[in-house]
């Protein structure tokens, strides 16, 4: 790392705390292996994702930007890894542009005032940085020779692109740079920035089981051995629903799907087990020991 | 003072509808000056020019009024009345009460007062108006075409059968431009070539036509009439007059290139003719390929070429020419597919282009004809065309349509069903556009009689599944999501500006939209001919459209030419910018307002307190200036003046306007 610590305002949102406790346990693992200093926003709420914008769209903007007015606070940009939480939160920048009193009225019920000066990034942005992309290829001790990876950004990342200004909303490249920055082969796939079914997972189970079948179908069929993401529901959604997917496909799919984090953090010689890799359905320690990763 | 004569027009109830003429009439007559008003109810018509007439013998007036539609439509019409009747014609004033007045407004009282208003500073101008008289300037009867596409050969020939010499410049190495890709063409299915390679030939051979291939235009200056255009030959290595065109050179040229004509799905040598039709049939070399000009070793066409025509020392040339008109019909360039990422164009070997495919089908193309697909050169069994890629799209191509797509998609779908019989054709589109003679029929036998598939949606996302492709979309008529399996995908891109229209523009000095396309100087009345006279359009360059359109437009960009060159000299309006020089400063700060490039320093000489010196001043050339006024608003010293348009008219049209009705006298 350079000599000026990068410092950022850290984000975790209600699923790093839950069921995506690993994509918060890598996280910090590999903030803390390339230098990357993460404070976490002090007294945090819920983004409101996925369930607050379609009641109340003041309510859909005041939960994440009271978040962000915390991290102007505290003078840093912050960190979302959650991809549903980063979609709130720079939903909540745009929507302070276009609604003046919206602002007034957060000052109103927190007594803070919200500027819209911090910036907003996901773990991706992150990884895609210069500096940090520097960092990460300076610190690779076990590469992850061997290992095929079909990136899914899913869609909150990317989308809307007037929003969210991060790489090409039908092509990404930004995890495929990462993997191959760790030494892992990025396997292209059609399906990378397709819906994984998200929020229908308890409503429409039979809608995600073929949503979710059909990604890691295209990628297990394009020869990756496992699935990268960047978003708790994704990786819930891909990992939960391969078996019942697999039963209608009539074929075995049985792909790991981890946080990139996870991957990049093993990179860098953080321990497995502190990377949460026995927290996935689809064993995720398996593959990685028969290719002498783990 | 002068005597008035105010000409108020019902036109019919355009005007007579909303505003009550009677009343503008009693109160017109108060005015001072006014001696004669006269109610017509459609003062345009002959009647009404004969009153006109007979108003100005019987009262003696001296200044007319017409009050009536805009002076855009009818100006010319009355000034020709008033020319008939013995005035000089820029005696005359409109107010247009109809655009500006009945037309926009509801309320009658409100209309008739604002009508009145309209004719008071009328009345007030017209008072100082001067006499201006028409200057004329020869005209050299010769034109230059810009582009050998089919617009650019129709207007050549056209313009070459009236009897006037033609300089044809074209950039490519052959011309036939885009038209020469094409396989066959719809509705007719007549093929392109028969059609097209018979005008070159004539174009090549017409005894008035000169043609510069390979060559751009590089400079233009002078007005309408009296044009220098200079013209960059570009060096084609070549020697022209000995080559004899036998080819040997490219067979035995050891390198390989991807070939721009065949838009990437063949390859040519260094030293090429796009196509063996090309005319003029002589070879370039294309340096940045030709081993010889990168590693100095090769030389094998020299060798070879029995004529010793080939010249590796060949430099530029610039050609200067003088012409009176201007054609340009530059042609277009294709979007570029791979902005849409979701579609895989540049990805996927078989998701090509409409004109990929054109080559494809195209008996002298690299696959004679057979469709095979780029991947395994095998015959694709379902074929997929995706219309609208980039056009009508304002998020990621350009809000227009492009008019052709529609039409030869189905081409394409009906062509590839008659070559492959138990194939499948998908069309998706967002609505079949096929407003042209015998195109719906076309449409509807592609269906009928041939099987192809339409389904109403635009993809949302094409991908690779195995050796297939799989087109995503939802079938908008039906309402649900329709996935479709093909072995090839053929996109049709929109028709964008050529990459350089703008810079071509800037260096004719006419004016282009926001896309890049040429403006032409009005959408119905005047399509072919620009802002800056002497300079007309053709073809695509002025707006997507098809062969027939783009012929049609080429004749009429001719006709225009012709006319133009059936007099030896032609009438300049004088209603131009005059710069008096005894207040100009010298500023030039009108030089760069002016759009047409009509004002020059110019350095005059004079006596002042018995000495001579001299100093720069504005001047402004008859033959450029087009009236537009706003070197007079740029102006510092008020020096600049418009004729017929002058600073006091506007000023005293204001002061009459703010005056209010003033009491009667005279």
């Amino acid at each position: 790392m350079t000599d000026e610590t990068l410092r950022f305002a850290y984000y975790p949102g209600c699923s790093l705390n839950s069921t995506a406790k690993e994509y918060d346990l890598s996280t910090r693992a590999v903030a803390r292996a390339i230098g990357v200093e993460l404070v976490e926003v002090p007294d945090w709420n819920c983004c409101g994702a996925s369930s607050a914008h379609t009641v109340d769209p003041f309510l859909a903007f005041a939960l994440p930007a009271r978040v962000l007015v915390q991290a102007e606070e505290m003078g840093l940009d912050v960190l979302a890894p959650c991809a549903a939480c980063y979609g709130r939160l720079v939903a909540a920048r745009a929507e302070a542009a276009r609604h003046p009193d919206y602002a007034r009225r957060l000052e109103k019920a927190t007594g803070r005032r919200f500027r819209g000066t911090a910036r907003i990034l996901n773990v991706l942005e992150l990884l895609g940085d210069e500096r940090v992309a520097a960092a990460v290829a300076g610190a690779v001790t076990r590469p992850l020779e061997g290992l095929k990876v079909a990136p899914y950004y899913g869609c909150l990342l990317v989308r809307p692109p007037k929003l969210t200004r991060f790489d090409d909303p039908e092509r990404p490249v930004t995890m495929d740079r990462v993997l191959q920055a760790i030494g892992a082969t990025p396997v292209d796939h059609p399906f990378q920035t397709e819906c994984c079914g998200a929020s229908l997972g308890i409503s429409r189970t039979d809608l995600v089981v073929e949503l979710a079948g059909r990604i890691v179908g295209a990628a297990k069929l394009a020869g990756a051995e496992a699935v990268a993401v960047t978003c708790p529901l994704c990786q819930t959604n891909l990992d939960s629903r391969q078996e019942a997917a697999a039963a209608r496909l009539g074929e075995g799919l049985g792909l790991p799907v981890y946080y990139i984090t996870q991957l990049v953090g093993l990179a860098l010689g953080v321990p497995p087990a502190r990377l949460g890799l026995r927290r996935h359905l689809v064993d995720g320690l398996g593959l990685l020991r028969q290719k002498k990763l783990a | 003072m002068k005597r008035v004569g105010v000409f108020l027009c019902w036109c019919g109830s355009n005007i007579a509808a909303t505003v009550d003429v009677g009343k503008v009439a009693e109160r017109v007559r108060l005015l001072p000056g006014v001696v004669h008003v006269e109610e017509n109810k459609y003062t345009c018509s002959e009647p009404g020019q004969a009153s006109i007439i007979k108003a100005i013998k019987e009262h003696g007036l001296e200044r007319v009024v017409v009050a009536a539609c805009s002076p855009r439509l009818h100006e010319p019409t009355f000034r020709r009345t008033l020319e008939t009747a013995g005035l000089n014609p820029y005696f005359l004033e409109m107010a247009n009460v109809r655009e500006h007045c009945s037309w926009v407004h509801p309320d009658r009282e409100k209309a008739t007062d604002k009508a009145f208003d309209l004719v008071r500073m009328a009345v007030a101008r017209v008072l100082k108006n001067e006499p201006l008289a028409r200057g004329s300037i020869t005209i050299e009867k010769r034109a230059l075409v810009l582009g050998g596409g089919i617009a650019g050969i129709q207007a050549a020939l056209d313009i070459a059968d009236a009897g006037h010499e033609v300089i044809l410049v074209e950039r490519e190495p052959t011309i036939g431009g885009r038209m020469a890709q094409l396989d066959k063409t719809f509705p007719t299915l007549d093929c392109s070539s028969c059609i097209l390679t018979p005008k070159m030939v004539d174009a090549a051979k017409h005894p008035k036509i000169t043609l510069y291939t390979y060559s751009e235009l590089e400079k233009v200056e002078g007005y309408i009439g009296n044009f220098h255009v200079t013209v960059r030959k570009r060096a084609r290595s070549v020697d022209e007059t000995l080559c004899t065109g036998c080819g040997l050179c490219q067979t035995k040229c050891p390198t390989k290139v991807p070939s721009e004509f065949d838009v990437g799905t063949g390859l040519r040598k260094a030293i090429y003719t796009p196509f063996p039709q090309a005319v003029p049939n002589k070879p370039v070399i294309d340096r940045e390929n030709c081993t010889y000009y990168k590693t100095g070793k090769c030389r094998v066409c020299e060798r070879v070429c029995e004529a010793k025509a080939i010249r590796f020392d060949q430099e530029d040339v610039l050609v200067e020419e003088r012409v009176g008109a201007i054609v340009v019909a530059t042609g277009f360039d294709l979007f570029d597919c791979s902005v849409y990422g979701e579609y895989g164009y540049g990805l996927y070997p078989d998701v090509i282009d409409a004109l990929q495919f054109e080559r494809l089908i195209n008996a002298s193309g690299p696959t004679e004809g057979k469709i095979k697909r780029p991947s395994d050169h095998e015959i694709p069994r379902s074929v997929a065309f995706v219309l609208c890629v980039g056009s009508r799209d304002e998020q990621k191509g350009v809000s227009y349509c492009s008019r052709a797509c529609c039409m030869y998609s189905v081409k394409h779908a009906t062509q590839y069903m008659d070559k492959v019989k138990d194939g499948r054709a998908y069309v998706f589109y967002m609505d079949i556009r096929t407003p042209g003679k015998a195109y719906e029929e076309f449409y509807k036998r592609s269906s009928v009689e041939y099987g192809v598939q339409f389904i109403r949606g635009r993809p949302s996302k094409i991908y690779q599944k195995g050796d297939k492709l799989i087109v995503k979309a939802e079938d908008t008529l039906l309402g649900r999501p329709v996935e479709a399996e093909v072995e090839m995908v053929v996109l049709a891109p929109a028709m964008v500006p050529k990459r350089d229209a703008a810079r071509t523009a800037q260096t004719l000095g006419v004016s282009y939209d926001g896309f890049g396309f040429l403006n032409e100087a009005h959408p119905k009345l005047r399509p072919v001919e620009t802002n800056t006279a002497g300079i007309y359009l053709a073809g695509v360059c002025q707006g997507p459209k098809d062969i027939p359109d783009t012929v049609a437009q080429a004749s009429a960009a001719g006709a225009k030419v012709a006319a133009l060159f059936s007099r030896d000299e032609m009438a300049t309006e004088p209603m131009i910018a005059r710069v008096d020089e005894a207040l100009c400063s010298g500023c030039l700060w009108c030089k760069p307002v002016c759009p047409y490039k009509a004002i020059e320093a110019r350095t005059v000489t004079e006596k002042v307190h018995g000495r001579t010196v001299s100093r720069e001043v504005a001047s402004v050339n008859a033959g450029l200036c087009q009236g537009c006024g706003a070197c007079t608003v740029a102006c510092r010293d008020g020096a600049m003046n418009l004729q017929g348009f002058t600073n006091e008219q506007v000023i005293t049209a204001v002061d009459e306007l703010l005056a209010g009705l003033r009491p009667a006298c005279s």
